[in-house]
């Protein structure tokens, strides 16, 4: 607990961290309480449609090819974003650390099953996997979040495997064995505390590419059709692009500043949490 | 040369064994999701005669216990049958084969794109670590790592094809011209060069970055000294004696990223209108073909195998110092 001080410093000099930082709090602020300062219902028809940016300044923003206001849909799809993208993470975070720390923990006949399933699971191109998953259990936000985690855990698992392997192997381990602490008493209290470090450098990553899954999902229509995501947004927009660019273009903007912000913070993370390991 | 071909045997062994599983896990996901296939045909048809669905089942032999349905289901794959479009109401084979020329051909020019991209962004930052080119470079990868690839395309389109006029957006021919066998490929190239684009950009962040890493670590091994202290140009240093050695990795690279890759042209196929396999899963999704979609996800991850495979005896022939186990 003594360290935390200096965890917090070490990543706020870090200047692109920092930044990142910011902007993740903003679209979290948006998210949270976006929804009470700007009472607008992403799917009302307020009449005027293909109202460009800056013209009305009852809507800031501009409106869709329906005459929905865009800036209440950019404010619906944070939330969206951040539910599905820390959702899907937590989930398939889970599974990894289940498989990866059985197949580190008990090595050998458990290791090479475990692996093999992992090894097949990678090997499945993810993105047409989800879109099959979906497809096949019709989209809603669940299913959506489900999918996504049922490709993104084999990454966790491998990286939780290889620290139990090496965890495993330490003194304080080993002596733990030797005064007859219980397996699980030891996976979950003496090794998965010393390997949570690179997990959540991970773990931050893939809420971004999550966010980034979700996005293409919505694009291509497998969303929930009741929600207004920034992906569906784009899909919209793209039937007047030639007329109304800006309606696919902001939503993207938005997208490529939160990925980004996430991955600069979870670059940070790394940073500070392994000092020695980074090089260049 | 024994163990290398038992190796090889090996690893052909054991991607026969993925594949399987993969047919497997497929097979589940048909069992587990609401409804049958016979549902689904009704469904689409409008119709809902139930003698005429049970005759359907049977046919189809769904009415068989599950295992049997899983052996059958399995020697057809072997065969190569994956089964009928129930939209198209041909083979699912043929489908494929029909629309993967069009993939490839997307697939692999954004791949040379990509490549030679990467490398030359890479070896440049790589040259002056910390310099202001490294960090544009670095800034620019981010970039390709953080945006959508389906919102670069359609910006791409914005500025490249309704702004300037200079490029088509849509398919991969111009309709209705007749070209000599030279303008038609002129004629596709010219359709390729924005949806190949859009794509290399995708992995190209990653080959930038890993070319860069790889660079500064040849940088520091002893025989670029050793070169740099027999008074070879600096120049010299760089491109014969450490990018040759620092290229390797793009290679087993590349066998990791060919299935983001697949996915990546799933998006740029609907974004661009190129007709080929991403655009035909699209549009089997609303067509509710389930079977072509399982066809298409089944076939895209026997080629992530053999991409892998081939990729593993390429690496094992280049490189001596590959660990070979038997």
């Amino acid at each position: 607990m003594t360290q935390k001080p200096s965890f917090l410093s070490l990543l706020l000099r870090n200047k692109a961290a920092a930044m990142g930082l910011v902007v993740l709090a903003v679209v979290l602020l948006t998210a949270i309480i976006g929804p009470f300062l700007y009472q607008v219902d992403p799917w009302a028809i307020t009449g005027q449609t293909l109202l460009w940016p800056g013209v009305d300044p009852a809507h800031p923003l501009g409106t869709d090819v329906l005459g929905r206001d865009v800036l209440s849909g950019l404010i619906s799809g944070a939330r969206i974003s951040l539910l599905i993208g820390v959702s899907a993470t937590a989930a398939s975070v889970m599974v990894g650390i289940v498989i990866g720390g059985l197949a580190g923990y008990f090595r050998g006949q458990v290791d090479n099953v475990l692996m093999r399933l992992t090894e097949i699971f990678q090997t499945i191109p993810s993105f047409i996997f989800v879109i099959m998953l979906v497809a096949v259990f019709h989209p809603s936000i669940t299913v959506v979040v489900l999918s996504i985690a049922t490709v993104s855990w084999p990454p966790v698992a491998r990286l939780v495997r290889g620290e139990f392997l090496s965890l495993r192997q330490r003194p304080y381990v080993q002596s733990c064995i030797v005064v007859g602490m219980g397996e699980l008493r030891i996976i979950f209290t003496q090794i998965l505390p010393n390997a949570m470090a690179p997990i959540v450098v991970t773990a931050s990553i893939m809420v971004a590419s999550a966010i980034l899954i979700e996005a293409g999902l919505a694009f291509l229509g497998l969303q929930d059709p009741n929600v207004m995501s920034w992906g569906a947004m784009i899909g919209f927009g793209r039937t007047v692009l030639r007329t109304a660019w800006y309606l696919s273009a902001i939503p993207g903007i938005v997208i490529f500043f939160t990925v980004l912000a996430i991955s600069l913070v979870g670059e940070g993370l790394n940073d500070a949490l392994n000092p020695r390991g980074t090089g260049q | 040369m024994n163990s290398l071909v038992r190796y090889l045997g090996w690893r052909t062994t054991q991607s026969i064994g993925v594949v399987i599983a993969i047919a497997c896990i497929n097979f589940l996901i048909l069992h587990i999701a609401p409804g049958d296939a016979v549902d689904i045909m009704a469904g689409e048809a409008g119709a809902g005669d139930p003698e005429y669905m049970e005759a359907l089942r049977k046919s189809f032999g769904l009415d068989q216990p599950v295992h049997i349905q899983l052996f059958h289901y399995l020697w057809n794959l072997f065969q190569f049958n994956l089964g009928y479009s129930f939209h198209y109401g041909i083979p699912v084979s043929e489908l494929i084969f029909d629309k993967l020329p069009a993939t490839l051909l997307l697939m692999v020019a954004s791949l040379l794109i990509a490549l030679l991209g990467g490398i030359v962004l890479g070896v440049t930052a790589s040259r002056r670590p910390g310099s202001i080119y490294d960090t544009t470079i670095s800034l620019v990868s981010l970039l390709g790592y953080a945006t959508p690839l389906f919102w670069l395309g359609l910006m791409l389109i914005v500025v490249f094809s309704l702004k300037l006029g200079l490029l088509p957006s849509n398919g991969m021919y111009t309709i209705g011209k007749n070209y000599s066998v030279w303008g038609a490929a002129l004629d596709v190239l010219h359709h390729l060069i924005l949806p190949a684009v859009t794509l290399a950009l995708f992995f190209m962040a990653t080959y930038t970055r890993i070319m860069r890493a790889q660079m500064l670590q040849v940088f520091g091994q002893e025989f670029v000294r050793t070169a740099r202290s027999k008074g070879i140009s600096e120049r010299r240093v760089v491109y014969r004696h450490v990018l040759r050695n620092a290229v390797l990795p793009l290679v087993s690279l590349f066998g990791v990223q060919v299935g983001g890759v697949l996915g990546g042209a799933v998006v740029v196929e609907v974004v661009f209108g190129w007709p080929g396999l991403g655009r035909l899963a699209f549009d089997s999704i609303f067509q509710r073909d389930f079977n072509l979609l399982m066809g298409i996800l089944f076939f895209s991850s026997v080629l992530v195998v053999i991409v892998n495979l081939l990729v593993d005896f390429l690496y094992a022939l280049l490189d001596p110092r590959i660990e070979v186990v038997a």
